[in-house]
């Protein structure tokens, strides 16, 4: 813990040093795990240490969930895809056999890794948690050190529950002032890389400071931090303060009584010195940002909502001419077209990025009492937030607005489960990523909150959403 | 693994950026077992056509770069997912070597843990290679020395020293953490007593 007589520490050095079993000659260092999620996708993984003969060293901190492949329709009647109901039957068999707890298809619980996490008090301050899914970043807004590793690497965790690393530089992006009503945390993540670009914060751990972020709810510190993989940057992180520890007393997994009491004082104490140095600094005012869109085919192309698509020709670089050429072209887009004319097939409301409550709340206060002109469903993030959402009556406006209304689980962010586009479809997405056939092939994907989705569902087109909240209160 | 000294074949020449794991290996081909190979879906959307004809205008379909080890693309190659898949079929098909500008953090991380190397080099530097290539795809790599030879033209790359010892000797990380067995035991039976609130005893 904080030390006055000693060089003045970040958040990170103090995960760090709390981590460290040994660092070699060369400043590899040997990183104890905390946390380790596994799903689906894990199945190359669990072969290598089955071809090694090893057994999973820690399943005590090991947690299985079903996400990636599991449906978000008629779940009650088995999945129908012989190759999607395999990758799940090999997660059950695969933690089974290594005694991994797993909040499978049945569970009240289960859900998207990085909502399921935080919710059940998995995801704690001050831990170092991994996964095969680069999205962990999420993590890091609860102040732990979270990322996403390959599977070489899961296999790594499974069999020691360590990791060798070698030592990230570090980046402070303060936010400053308030936001404009409206808009938040997905706002603030696409502004930020398109600022720095997509690669802008490699070989970095961001840590998110700054007033606008401590006035952000855990929701949007988890959207903030979900993004930082987008920017380049493995890892992201807010530190703890009186809205984590607010957030954290009573889930299931934390500690609880006076056990939590010593968990929360300590976590307190990991902030960053405050005269700690950074690698890298930024700064943003709050107040400047404006609702984002993406408009091309990296999360770096976006622009505020009321903007126009670059036009290749304006732009000097010619290496970044031909990119933007290249992105207008696979999304069909006409340079100098205004955003806000962009028609849309269908909407997506779901994902490890903005699937959770406030999320919902937040596209449900503009929807409420219109139609949607376009088709489009709303997954939850977890299977709890499922249930919030009918509780608080939210599922109503979605289904009376026109969309449906499905189970929990990864679903047409990444397509894996068979919830796609049609070629050359376009969506307005509160996913994370606006890659070249994400949602399926050829599919074309504009991300957005989910305020702006809602807005987008409304008018056919993408659309600014502060007109919508205009005499209503958001959220 | 087998170690990655000097390498001396094709170079395949791809002048975009962003390249990303999704377009590497699209995710509903991931379901595969590891052995089947997954060098038939790298740049699947790229390389074929919808009806799967692949597209003559492609370079990894121009006969001039067959036999391709080595890929040199401009920056952020391998942005994305951790999915490993991505370096996967990049090895399946025969890539031993990719040249770029920057690459994804979890990208970079999985192909030196496949023994494939990620060598980066200037802007400047990628779009020349690029541009050598498409002339003379003949191309050298050493990693000792750390250079790119292209005719005439010789490259400095960089990479990180750890990275680079770990290619040389073709070193997995699992055989090094063994040899840490009691660091690790004594290191967790000292955070236990320190740290007691990370036990999940409680939950469920």
């Amino acid at each position: 813990m904080s030390n006055r007589s000693e060089t003045p520490k970040t958040l990170f050095d103090r995960l760090w040093d709390t981590h460290a079993i040994v660092t070699r000659e060369d400043g590899e260092t040997l990183i104890a795990i905390d946390r380790h999620f596994v799903h689906e996708g894990s199945h190359h993984a669990f072969a290598k240490i089955a071809e090694k003969g090893r057994p999973v060293a820690r399943p005590d901190l090991t947690f299985g969930i079903a996400d990636h492949y599991v449906p978000t329709r008629n779940r009650a009647s088995g999945i129908a895809d012989p190759t999607i109901r395999g990758m799940v039957d090999k997660l059950i068999a695969n933690t089974t056999r290594e005694r991994v707890h797993l909040f499978g298809l049945e569970d009240r619980r289960q859900g998207i890794v990085h909502v399921v996490g935080p919710e059940q008090g998995l995801t704690l301050p001050g831990l170092t948690i991994v996964c095969g899914d680069s999205h962990t970043s999420t993590h890091g807004a609860l102040g732990a050190w979270a990322f996403g590793i390959g599977a070489s690497e899961v296999a790594h965790v499974l069999m020691t529950q360590t990791l060798w690393q070698r030592k990230p530089k570090t980046m402070r992006v303060r936010v400053d002032g308030a936001f404009q009503p409206g808009v938040g945390a997905k706002d603030l993540a696409l502004t930020l890389i398109a600022r720095i670009g997509a690669d802008g914060a490699q070989g970095h751990v961001v840590e998110y400071a700054g007033e606008a972020v401590r006035s952000l709810s855990i929701e949007g510190r988890l959207t903030l931090c979900n993004l930082s993989i987008e920017s380049g940057a493995r890892c992201g992180l807010v530190a703890p303060d009186g809205t984590t520890i607010a957030y954290l007393r009573g889930r299931p997994y934390a500690p609880s009584g006076a056990l939590f009491d010593e968990a929360a004082e300590h976590w307190l104490g990991l902030a960053s010195d405050a005269d700690a140095t950074f690698d890298r600094e930024l700064v943003l005012d709050a107040s400047e940002i404006a609702p984002v869109v993406t408009w091309g085919t990296s999360p770096e192309e976006a622009l505020p909502i009321t903007g126009s698509v670059p036009d290749p020709a304006t732009i000097s670089d010619p290496a970044r001419a031909a990119q933007y050429a290249a992105s207008i072209d696979y999304m069909g887009l006409r340079p100098g077209m205004a955003l806000s004319d962009i028609t849309i097939d269908r909407v997506f409301i779901g994902s490890c990025t903005n699937a959770r409550i406030e999320d919902l709340r937040a596209a449900a206060a503009v929807l409420a009492g219109s139609k949607a002109s376009v088709p489009g469903f709303v997954s939850p993030g977890s299977s709890l937030v499922k249930r919030q959402a009918e509780e608080e009556g939210l599922d109503r406006i979605f289904i009376e607005a026109g969309l449906e209304w499905v189970d929990s689980g990864c679903s047409m962010c990444v397509g894996m489960n068979g919830d796609i586009l049609a070629p050359g479809e376009r969506s307005a997405s509160t996913t994370n990523r606006n890659f070249k056939g994400r949602q399926g092939p050829g599919s074309r994907t504009h991300l957005m909150s989910p305020a702006m989705v809602a807005a987008a569902a409304i008018t056919g087109k993408l659309a600014d959403m502060r007109p919508f909240l205009a005499g209503r209160t958001a959220q | 693994m087998t170690p990655f000294t000097q390498l001396q074949t094709i170079g395949c020449p791809l002048p975009v950026a962003n390249i990303d794991t999704d377009q590497l290996i699209p995710a509903r081909f991931m379901s595969r077992s590891r052995k089947d190979g997954y060098g038939d879906y790298l740049l699947h959307a790229q390389r074929f056509a919808e009806d799967g004809t692949p597209r003559a205008d492609f370079p990894l379909n121009d006969p001039k770069f067959a036999g391709a080890q080595v890929l040199v693309a401009l920056r952020n190659f391998g942005s994305g997912s951790s999915r490993e898949a991505a370096v996967y079929a990049l090895a399946d098909y025969g890539f031993r070597c990719v040249i770029a500008p920057s690459f994804g953090d979890i990208f970079a991380a999985n192909s030196v843990n496949n023994g494939v190397l990620p060598a980066r080099v200037s802007d400047a530097d990628a779009r020349m290679l690029i541009d050598l290539l498409a002339e003379h795809p003949s191309i050298q790599i050493d990693l000792e020395t750390q250079r790119i030879t292209v005719g005439n033209h010789v490259v400095d790359f960089t990479i990180d020293p750890v990275w680079r010892m770990k290619l040389l000797n073709g070193w997995d990380d699992l055989d090094l953490t063994a040899s840490y067995a009691a660091d690790i035991a004594a290191f967790q039976t000292r955070d236990a007593k320190a740290r007691p609130w990370v036990s999940t005893e409680g939950g469920d």
